[in-house]
């Protein structure tokens, strides 16, 4: 017999929505790392606990319903038993739907997988009237089963204990495969395939060289690939369309009909129902919530409230955050004398906590929005929601699900990107990626605050800012379509999702949930964003201005400061100057160069080099156009209540040019953000690079001509 | 008959799924297979269709719900 192991890894398995998650909470707690699976926007999740001496290594597989590699996730979720070989897998069931969840457990059994079986939400099983006879079933399954309640934390012992005696067990004799029986003409197709298999060299990976032929009947394309023998897929073919012949039906189905068959069988001996209930709690609350009528107010109603919650409860502590850098930006002033030129003063101000500051301000919202999210997710509405908006989503060669993050688009672009997450097709999901920045977010709303004022009477005000979110969701319309049809074209995945029972949300997985995004924002806040404001500020400090021009500006502060006025003139006088040498030190700076030396193309948008410059400032992000704007008006510190900067604007532009600096604003480069996000997620700089090209030109193309048109046809001017 | 023109509150069962590879084994897995009896909870018309499958509830476009034909 061999030693016992000290360490252990474990891999929960089992269906979504079968309350996988929440029990690997509850397992774990908080000692757990989130990461993704090399090559694929899946999340990776693991976690250790300590039981009897013994330290196990868990892993949260990605929910999935077969070992069938239909999904990253359920490719993931089998790669990871076959090759990484964990000690024990630990399939999680939901005990009141058994027979849909025992399905993975059988595939898990075949693959000779050490098992355990959880049956877990037994208190709901229990209420629906199921009594389980655990021996026998457990007989059935080969596999110790242990009864839980995930939410309450019942059953976690006896799991544990489970897992680690079949592990220890594993570890001294190994699990046998279970051979299920698929009928004479499958198993007669089963042993040609597999004695070719044999008569080719050895199976490459962790498995039988019979399963390793269920899959190619199976017709699995990733296992078909691994396969070099011309033989065995021709062999593979020959024996499918027997089996169609006979059955009518493809091999999967028929397979999956007797896996279902093996299973009802066992449930028939062990499982009694002692009442029929036709009409659960979640059918009755579905009735009204994917009602074809009260649905879609009902959602709208839940996406307000949502909205509500994010923008207005986060206020507060967003006015929180921005005072928190303003302190920490003035007391880091402090440390130099006043007026003082210093680089590294800049440097620490405006670049780092300015730049890092502008980020993390919006902090308080993500974490709302994401605990919003978490309890839609959590409660099982989500899936509801994509339901309903699936019909107007397809239309546009989108996905239900793509709803989500277009919604969130209007709140932050970021956020709104990584909950693209949800769409399994990575069609749909790039598509939905690329479009997001096209819902006018939160940051661009100071800009159009700012210019609608400036340039349209009182009564255009509101109508204006619709039009603008208007033309962002049409644009985002046409975008989507254009990019499924070009780029991205393909078959939408056809629209099939199962609607998880409506559940309480726990607090501690919506903790956890919202934690884990939290963490991941502030993470890029602190590396990609403090390394582009740096690089920005630097635009926008270098080259500094020569030393005759700054000595000229301060030659002129004596003056004032020497001369006769009064105090209150003294201020005044001193701040214009203030405000001066900002625009020269600006208009000498890389940003102000860029500036004017992206005029030519500025030209037939109506812009000159200061709507330029700002420009640079807002791929930072987009409100700090305000600011920058501000600045190369030499009106100073400005934000979207100047009027002064107002006025300036006023003389210097026209209407029309007002209307296409919102335009601009509204499509081109999302903020750097933004690119970052896009490029975690798509897993590519390709896709982040196309999005920042493709909505830029996009943006040009539109602005010219709009201001074009608008000037010929003598409007503005 | 195609599963589509079933109307709300009917049980069925499935007699043949032609979806195509792949997705077959998907919905085979999700217990939408022939012989399988499935009660419709709801015919969206124009949008998305409802149904009970062992136990569960799964949501179909209507693409999808003229692929499977019952009985």
């Amino acid at each position: 017999m061999k030693p016992m192991k000290k360490k252990l890894t474990a891999a929960l398995a089992g269906n979504p929505n079968s309350g996988k998650t929440t029990l690997f909470n509850e397992l774990t707690g908080s000692r757990q790392h989130v990461g993704n699976y090399p090559g694929v926007t899946v999340e990776r999740k693991e976690g250790s606990c300590r039981y009897g001496g013994v330290e196990l290594q868990i892993v949260d597989l990605p929910g999935s319903y077969s070992l069938t590699a239909y999904s990253a996730e359920e490719w993931v979720a089998r790669n990871f038993i076959v090759n990484e070989k964990p000690d024990v897998v630990v399939d999680i069931l939901d005990a009141s739907n058994l027979e849909r969840n025992l399905y993975l457990a059988v595939q898990l059994m075949e693959l000779g997988a050490p098992l355990v079986l959880v049956f877990n939400m037994s208190d709901m099983a229990r209420a629906r009237g199921f009594e389980f006879d655990l021996e026998k079933l457990s007989r059935f399954f080969g596999a110790q089963i242990v009864e839980t309640v995930g939410h309450k934390g019942v059953g976690i012992k006896e799991l544990l204990s489970a897992a680690v005696t079949t592990a220890q067990q594993n570890g001294s004799g190994g699990t046998r495969p279970f051979v299920l029986d698929y009928g004479r003409e499958i198993e007669a197709e089963l042993s040609k395939i597999t004695a070719l298999i044999q008569a080719h060299g050895r199976v490459k990976g962790n498995y039988s060289a019979r399963w390793l032929a269920v899959k190619l009947l199976e017709n699995d394309k990733e296992l078909k690939a691994s396969v070099a023998a011309p033989e065995v897929h021709e062999q593979a073919a020959r024996s499918a369309e027997r089996i169609e012949k006979i059955t009518g039906e493809t091999p999967e189905t028929v397979m999956a009909g007797r896996r279902y068959g093996y299973i009802s069988g066992a449930c028939q001996e062990a499982v009694r129902s002692t009442i029929e209930i036709r009409r659960t709690i979640s059918d009755r609350i579905d009735s009204v919530a994917t009602n074809r009528v009260l649905g879609l107010p009902v959602f709208l109603g839940l996406m307000y409230l949502v909205f509500q919650l994010t923008f207005t409860v986060g206020d507060p502590f967003m006015g929180w955050i921005e005072k928190a850098f303003g302190w920490l930006g003035g007391m880091v002033e402090g440390w130099w004398p006043e007026g003082s030129g210093s680089l590294l003063k800049s440097l620490l101000v405006d670049g780092v906590i300015g730049g890092v500051g502008g980020v993390v301000v919006f902090l308080p919202n993500i974490l709302l929005l994401f605990l919003a999210i978490a309890i839609l997710e959590d409660s099982g509405y989500m899936a509801r929601a994509a339901f309903i908006m699936d019909r107007l989503m397809h239309k546009i060669g989108l996905h239900g699900k793509s709803f989500i993050p277009m919604l969130i688009g209007f709140g932050c672009s970021v956020p709104a990107i990584m909950a693209t997450r949800t769409l399994e097709n990575r069609r749909d999901r790039l598509a939905t990626m690329l479009v997001a920045p096209l819902m006018s977010c939160g940051a661009r709303l100071p800009i159009y605050a700012l210019i609608i004022p400036a340039f349209f009477p009182e009564a255009w005000h509101a109508p204006m800012l619709w039009i603008i979110y208007l033309i962002g969701i049409l644009l985002a319309v046409v975008s989507a379509k254009m990019l499924r049809s070009t780029l991205l074209r393909g078959e939408s995945v056809p629209f099939v999702m199962e609607l998880p029972p409506y559940r309480m949300p726990t607090l501690k997985g919506i903790l956890i949930h919202m934690g884990e995004r939290g963490g991941l924002y502030l993470r890029k806040a602190g590396t990609i964003i403090l390394g582009l404001s740096i690089v920005l500020w630097a635009m926008t400090a270098f080259p500094r201005l020569p030393e005759e021009e700054v000595a000229h500006f301060e030659a002129a502060r004596q003056a004032v400061a020497a001369g006769m006025a009064t105090e209150q003139e003294k201020v005044e006088s001193l701040a214009a100057i203030g405000n001066e040498e900002g625009e020269a030190a600006l208009k000498h700076s890389i940003a102000g160069r860029v500036g004017y030396a992206m005029e030519p193309i500025l030209k037939p948008m109506g812009f000159d080099w200061r709507i330029g410059t700002a420009l640079i400032g807002a791929f930072a992000a987009k409100e700090v156009f305000v600011a920058q704007m501000g600045i190369v008006y030499s009106v100073g510190e400005a934000d979207e209540e100047s009027e002064t900067l107002r006025d300036k604007l006023k003389s210097a532009y026209n209407p029309l040019i007002g209307f296409c600096i919102m335009l601009f604003c509204l499509v081109s480069a999302p903020c750097m953000a933004t690119i970052a996000v896009t490029k975690r997620e798509s897993n590519s700089w390709r896709w982040a690079l196309f999005q920042l090209a493709g909505l830029t030109a996009l943006a040009w193309a539109l602005t010219v001509l709009v201001y074009q048109i608008g000037r010929a046809g003598g409007i503005g001017s | 008959m195609p599963l589509s023109v079933v109307q709300a509150g009917r049980r069925v069962r499935v007699v043949a799924v032609d979806a195509g590879h792949g997705l077959e084994g998907r919905l085979a897995a999700l217990g939408l297979a022939p012989g399988e009896e499935i009660e419709v909870l709801r015919n969206g018309l124009d949008g998305p269709f409802l149904v009970a499958v062992k136990g569960s509830r799964l949501a179909l476009g209507r693409g999808m719900a003229q692929k499977i034909r019952v009985a």
